[in-house]
């Protein structure tokens, strides 16, 4: 049999392989056991979402109810105002909150002084972290009843109640806050795209006699649109996904009707209320549409881009 | 370089200028009125409305109550705790992973790379993480701000791309020499690139230091949690301040603004120390992460 061992030192072989890089893969043993344990083995329990989970009963004793809680979810009242609330809120977002960072950036391109420049982008960026908790307690005291903004609304005639108790306000407030802390941070990705600009470019522009603003349409934007695209994308897969940390800080439950988004409403079925499956089953439902959504944008940004997530 | 700038241009530039600074007011002006407040004199602070541009008078008093509150000062020191131990674990777990993930010889870490990108796309949810980390017995202990959150998918990603900038040529030669792959990564591929792995304990220690909401739902009790929740408590639950102040009524209501204010600057001030330092690292950080995926 001379094909054998041929076969056993053939360096192409995943035993070889493994062979010569076992020192390798038993490094990772700890990685991959943390990845199991505190990712895979969670998403292993969303079967709960089909099950009338107990915890006496555990994951394995729970009675099977196939697709009952999704069924509940989609009939109930609250099923299209967190839809739509974590639609609104996201769309929002990308009109106010993805934009201003990329007129911030033009800005401070066009800045003729180096010296305002610099410190425009060290002070833009700081608000980016300072903690939710701290800038939440700061929109809370402002828009409280003797806060700033109140006393500024008070003087066009508005009642003066916490503003936070009006739902009307609470979008506003919760994109004007965002753009107030990530701008600056947003903007930097938009400002190394400027800066990698081909100076040449603007001259050549002059030459045939381009104005400032005609540079700006012709050159600059050209320039950054693929960044743009490549942030657009992303921000679209991930439309589904309104972060529960700042609406759960912000949200109480005169504000619910505008404020509660989908993740939100997990948190506080399944963590606050103890209804297990219910909210298991609808943060699944969210997960798997996230999921769908970012693999249509990453193919997107494939196709248009040439680049992708991975 | 002498241009002639038509008169429509420097208008243009003027415009930009005056925006930036309006701009620069703005996102000034909730910090200092938030510092102001928080030294002014309470009797003075309460009494006022509107912008406050100055301390109105000058008084320690909300911090020194704060700082007479004993979950005050577990909360800091709790929060000391969680990013030592946790960025320690954080560090040695993160930089293991990149460095295997590292090496494109060999022919696993293709399939490792996959197993950890997915849990970036898809994830089991809140509920049934909660749910595992009680299974686990973890509930109500330090362990359960550490261990769970060994690794940040993004930032392995971060540190991967740097390690794989380290010529192979390096390690190759001190394997012959009969170095292991510890000594590998901790004595020439991590020295090699420090800046990154600086930016790499930054976004972890500041992520712990902000990190609030895993805390308020694995832990029970008020002497485990990190100064976030004991602010939450303070600024968001409504907490009057009473057992922030542990004073009697009369003073309460006129101290519980201020004792606020002053909680808002022991949350931030630690950033705002370290940030002049670290913010060309974390610049730097956020634009490798963005591009190079």
């Amino acid at each position: 049999m001379p094909g054998k061992p041929k076969r056993l030192l053939n360096k192409n072989s995943l035993g070889w392989d493994l062979v010569q890089n076992k020192s390798l893969y038993l490094l990772m043993i700890p990685v991959l056991a943390y990845y199991l344990l505190f990712h895979y083995l969670p998403m292993y329990g969303a079967v709960m979402a089909f099950q009338d989970y107990s915890p006496m009963k555990g994951l394995f004793g729970s009675d099977f109810i196939g697709l009952q809680n999704f069924f509940d979810f989609f009939d109930s009242y609250y099923f299209w105002r967190i839809f739509g609330n974590t639609l609104i809120i996201s769309f929002l977002s990308l009109a106010f909150e993805f934009t201003t960072p990329i007129l911030l950036a033009l800005m401070i391109n066009e800045l003729r002084s180096q010296k305002l420049s610099s410190v425009v982008k060290t002070v833009s960026v700081f608000p980016h972290f300072i903690s939710l908790v701290i800038v939440c307690g700061m929109v809370k005291d402002f828009t409280s009843m003797n806060g700033i903004f109140n006393e500024i609304f008070k003087l066009f005639g508005y009642d003066g109640l916490s503003m936070l108790q009006k739902p009307e306000l609470f979008r506003p407030i919760y994109i004007i806050s965002g753009i107030w802390q990530n701008i600056g941070w947003d903007s930097i990705i938009y400002i190394a795209a400027l800066m990698a600009i081909d100076q040449t470019l603007y001259e050549a522009a002059e030459i045939d006699g381009a104005g400032r603003w005609q540079q700006l349409w012709k050159v600059t934007i050209p320039c950054i649109l693929p960044t743009i695209v490549v942030m657009f994308i992303l921000r679209v897969g991930n439309i589904m996904n309104v972060g529960f940390e700042k609406i759960i800080l912000l949200y109480n439950p005169i504000n619910y009707e505008t404020a509660d988004v989908i993740s939100s409403f997990v948190y506080r079925k399944g963590l606050i209320d103890f209804q297990w499956s219910y909210a298991a089953a609808v943060g699944l439902f969210n997960s798997v549409i996230n999921l769908g959504l970012l693999l249509v944008a990453n193919r997107l940004s494939k196709k248009v881009t040439q680049s992708s997530l991975w | 370089m002498k241009k002639r700038q038509s008169l429509a241009e420097h208008l243009g530039q003027g415009f930009i200028n005056l925006f930036m600074i309006a701009f620069l007011v703005v996102t000034l002006y909730p910090l200092l009125h938030v510092l102001f407040a928080s030294i002014s004199e309470p009797s003075q602070l309460v009494a006022h409305r509107g912008l406050i541009l100055a301390p109105l008078g000058f008084s320690l008093q909300p911090f020194e109550y704060l700082f007479r509150n004993q979950y005050i000062l577990s909360g800091l020191s709790n929060s000391a705790l969680y990013i030592l131990g946790g960025v320690s674990v954080n560090i040695v777990m993160t930089a293991i992973a990149a460095y295997v993930l590292s090496k494109r010889y060999a022919k696993l870490t293709k399939f490792f790379t996959m197993f950890i990108i997915f849990t970036m796309l898809f994830s089991g949810g809140l509920v049934p993480l909660y749910l595992t980390i009680r299974g686990f017995g973890m509930y109500n202990s330090y362990t359960s701000l550490i261990i769970p959150f060994a690794i940040s998918t993004f930032n392995l990603i971060i540190l991967r791309t740097a390690f794989e900038g380290v010529p192979v040529s390096l390690d190759e030669s001190a394997r012959i020499d009969g170095a292991g792959h510890f000594t590998i990564l901790f004595k020439i591929t991590m020295p090699l690139v420090m800046p990154m792995i600086a930016v790499i304990i930054l976004y972890y220690a500041l992520d712990r230091w902000n990190g609030w909401f895993f805390a308020s739902i694995f832990l029970k009790d008020k002497e485990l949690f990190p100064i976030q929740v004991i602010l939450r408590e303070l600024l968001i639950d409504g907490d009057n301040g009473a057992t922030m102040a542990g004073n009697d009524n009369a003073d309460l209501m006129m101290l519980s603004q201020s004792i606020r204010y002053a909680g808002i600057v022991i949350g931030t001030l630690p950033v705002l120390f370290f940030y002049p330092f670290l913010q060309r690292y974390f610049v730097k950080g956020a634009l490798s992460g963005a591009i190079k995926e």
